[in-house]
């Protein structure tokens, strides 16, 4: 059977509850797993940390790389310099040492210092050896006394006199690691043949350069914080972005347990990348699930309705049988017997209501085994005769489409009672001054009716039991059931459009032998 | 003419001279002040003032200019000795030189006034040593350290310290490990307070003089010893000077200290005023020269 039920909101609601555990969300085996940092973390924070640390990290190893380099350079700098000063100075000073001139030698060695103060601090030191590595004359005398041997100064500066003693170079050469924390430039002292009068050593303190490279750390500082100001809420803007898919997608897989599929996935990200694929893959299992829901509802109404007609035939037969013996013993009596006015009364009142029983039950369990015509144009037409007296009271205006021509290979009279039945229903639905519209015509081998009224749309919970018997507190009530049992006879399908603005049953009954022969026989 | 080619060629100077002489006679008497203006009056310095007064030199200069009705040309020169060969070539009319060249060339210099310091043609020579040195009380108790002169050809600052070695038994070629000669007085304060000279001998005129001006380098040294009194390095007029030259010069140094403009430079070298010329003042000097040259060679 493939009965189109109604379908609403509230109906979607209710037969969600039972939904199939496939959807709920999975359940990670947390404790077998090791706990990952930040795991519970969502994305819109993981991304754009992530990215963020990524600038973070480059930056940083950017910076290290040049604070690296600058205090290389600086220090190679220092280095040249020194030498090119040692260098001007060493020829200044060969007149100097050949006509021993303690006072001009010192003069030109400490004109390199600008200030007094220049000469009071030990950052950076000249030192003039002679030929035998004594002091001959120092910037800084009180250290480096003249006439002093280098090697009494202290036990580093011995290893400084013995490393300048072995170099046989013509030209400047640096000692590093020797004086702790300086750096020594040693230039010698040539006479014009090439004779070595003397050495002179330029000492640099480290921290001589230090100044100058922490104001480069701070420059580089100052930027790579500007630039990180800017590249981060960058960072964090694009990883955000990226991420918004992830999260609407989550959040509509949220969603699923507390709302109809239909408007879960509406607003989902369909891109061609992943996340994308993964909407479209989620929006095509939330269809699935819908149909699966509407199904589901479908069966369970049709199961209902299935026991009610077994219950209500199974009563039906129970009644019809005594009820037939008391209707042939009533016969009998009033064939045979002289009754006496009350008691003819009293049996005349007995069969009307036997026969009040006997109809509702024949109302109740639809046995189409009465004989009929195929359907016809005009039997559709007798019909619209029928209602035009209801509709007429209630001054409504009947929209009336016969499409049908010639005969329909479908039971007359089945067919005729289910139109009545629904013009009947639509005609009281309606408002006063209302529309009815009636349509009927064969098309995809198929009878197809519709029929719809501008009235107050149907509640939730009549939709639910719309075809049930004496569910509805008009009429006999049994006006849709019997529609019902005749369309299941017929193996039709019913589809009901809950207005607004109309109300609207759809009907159709495939035609074919089997349908006419059931209807012709049973 | 300028001052850096005076000594370049002795003959040109002597031509010059003739040519102002012969003009000097051309010249009719009522007209002295076109005959002054033709002249240029050079002076050389030494070491004996301070050598970086520039400022003061300029102004001095434009004293002695408006009142000799002429020009003045200041020549200066690293050492004694190159002043002492300028005037006795004649390069120089007038040079401020120490008294030990004065006394050692007085054939060919010629007295011409002595400045008057604290009211006498007088001064000193000072050993100095570093202010932390507080033991030092003489030249014996330098022995084996560094020491600095300031010019060969100075007085106070070389053979005054050498004569009183000798007279006090020591010998001034060994008593020290080292002496070395800065040519300037200044410069020995220099080298004695950055400690490259462990004492120095110094022109007490000129170390009390930096300590009006700098304290802050006079500072760092110590007076360990004061010498005697010798005369006052004098202002020297070269021996063929003319009279009138020279008297004009002299009434110009000694009224300095009687007009206003000649008191404030008087004041800026630290001086009161200056004498005439007195030879005997220098009868210290010669004697020390004497008893010097008598014991070791001088170096020239």
């Amino acid at each position: 059977m493939s009965n189109f039920l109604p379908d609403g909101p509230a109906l979607v609601a209710s037969e969600s509850e039972r939904m199939p555990t496939a959807w709920q969300r999975p359940r990670l085996g947390r404790s077998s797993r090791p706990q990952l940092p930040f795991r519970d973390l969502s994305y819109r924070f993981k991304i754009p940390f992530s990215v963020s640390v990524v600038i973070l990290v480059t930056a940083l190893i950017v910076s290290a790389v040049v604070v690296v380099r600058s205090y290389q350079y600086l220090r190679a700098d220092l280095i040249a310099s020194a030498e090119s000063l040692g260098k001007t100075l060493s020829r200044a000073l060969t007149p100097a040492l050949l006509r021993d001139e303690m006072w001009q030698a010192y003069e030109t060695i400490i004109t390199p210092f600008d200030a007094a103060g220049d000469l009071e601090s030990d950052r950076k030191t000249i030192v003039v050896l002679d030929a035998r590595q004594q002091v001959y004359v120092s910037s800084h005398p009180r250290v480096f006394r003249s006439l002093t041997p280098l090697a009494e100064v202290s036990a580093s500066h011995g290893e400084l006199a013995r490393i300048v003693a072995q170099s046989a170079s013509e030209g400047p050469f640096v000692v590093e690691g020797v004086i702790p924390n300086h750096i020594v430039v040693a230039v010698p002292v040539l006479s014009d043949d090439g004779i070595r009068l003397g050495t002179l050593l330029l000492t640099y303190a480290e921290s001589v350069f230090l100044p100058r490279f922490w104001e480069t750390v701070r420059q580089l500082l100052l930027s790579t914080l500007m630039v990180l100001a800017v590249l981060i809420p960058l960072g964090w803007y694009a990883g955000n972005r990226m991420v918004i898919p992830l999260v609407g997608l989550a959040r509509a897989m949220r969603r699923v347990s507390s709302e109809p599929p239909s408007s879960v996935g509406a607003d989902l990200y369909l891109g061609g990348d992943e996340i994308g694929q993964l909407g479209r893959q989620f929006q095509a299992m939330l269809r699935e699930l819908e149909d699966k829901q509407a199904l589901e509802r479908e069966m369970i109404m049709s199961d209902r309705l299935a026991s009610i007609g077994r219950l209500t035939a199974g009563i039906a037969h129970e009644i019809n049988n005594p009820l037939g013996g008391m209707l042939n013993a009533i016969n009998t009596c009033r064939r045979h017997g002289n009754a006496d006015p009350v008691t003819a009364r009293t049996i005349s009142l007995l069969e009307r209501g036997l026969l009040q029983i006997k109809e509702t039950v024949a109302a109740l369990l639809v046995e189409a085994r009465l004989e009929s015509h195929a359907l016809t144009r005009e039997d559709l037409e007798d019909v619209h005769t029928l209602v035009a007296h209801a509709a007429a009271k209630k001054q409504l205006a009947v929209r009336w489409y016969n499409w049908v021509e010639g005969t329909v290979a479908l039971p007359s009279t089945l067919v005729r009672q289910v139109l009545i039945n629904l013009l009947l229903n639509a005609i009281q639905a309606a408002p006063a001054r209302g529309l009815v519209t009636c349509d009927v015509r064969v098309a995809e081998a198929a009878l197809r009716l519709q029929v719809s009224n501008d009235g107050r749309h149907l509640e939730p919970e009549q939709l639910e039991r719309l075809f049930e018997p004496f569910a509805s507190d008009t009429g006999t009530g049994l006006g849709l059931w019997v529609v019902y049992q005749i369309v299941q006879q017929l193996h039709g399908e019913i589809r009901v459009s809950n207005g607004p603005p109309v109300t609207r049953f759809e009907l159709s009954f495939p035609l074919g032998g089997e349908a006419m022969r059931r209807g012709g026989q049973t | 003419m300028g001052a850096d080619d005076a000594g370049s060629s002795a003959r040109a100077k002597h031509r010059r001279r003739l040519l102002g002489a012969a003009l000097a006679l051309a010249t009719p008497g009522w007209l002295p002040r076109a005959e002054a203006a033709a002249r240029t009056v050079r002076i050389g310095t030494t070491a004996v003032i301070l050598e970086d007064q520039v400022s003061f030199l300029d102004d001095w200069r434009r004293y002695l200019e408006q009142r000799l009705h002429g020009r003045a040309v200041f020549v200066q020169r690293g050492s004694y000795r190159e002043i002492t060969a300028l005037i006795n070539n004649d390069s120089l009319d007038f040079a401020w030189v120490c008294g030990y060249p004065y006394v050692a060339n007085r054939a060919s210099m010629r007295l011409l006034a002595m400045p008057l310091y604290h009211g006498k043609p007088l001064y000193q020579s000072y050993l100095i040593v570093p202010r932390s040195d507080s033991v030092t009380r003489s030249y014996a108790d330098l022995e084996g350290k560094l020491f600095a002169y300031s010019d060969p050809n100075s007085n106070s600052g070389f053979l005054v310290p050498q004569y009183l070695m000798l007279r006090a038994g020591l010998d001034p070629q060994s008593l020290f490990q080292k002496t070395f000669f800065t040519y300037a007085h200044r410069k020995v304060v220099s080298a004695v307070a950055t400690g490259v000279a462990d004492g120095g001998a110094v022109d007490g005129y000129v170390w009390e003089t930096l300590a009006l001006l700098s304290a802050e380098l006079t500072g760092k040294t110590r007076v360990a010893f004061k010498s005697p009194e010798f005369g006052f390095p004098p202002l020297v007029a070269r021996a063929s000077i003319s009279q009138r030259d020279f008297v004009a010069m002299q009434d110009v140094l000694v009224g300095m200290s009687s007009d206003a403009d000649g008191r404030v430079l008087l004041r800026r070298l630290n001086l009161d005023g200056f004498a005439r010329d007195d030879p005997k003042t220098f009868d210290g000097i010669a004697q020390a020269l004497a008893y010097v040259s008598a014991r070791m060679r001088l170096p020239q």
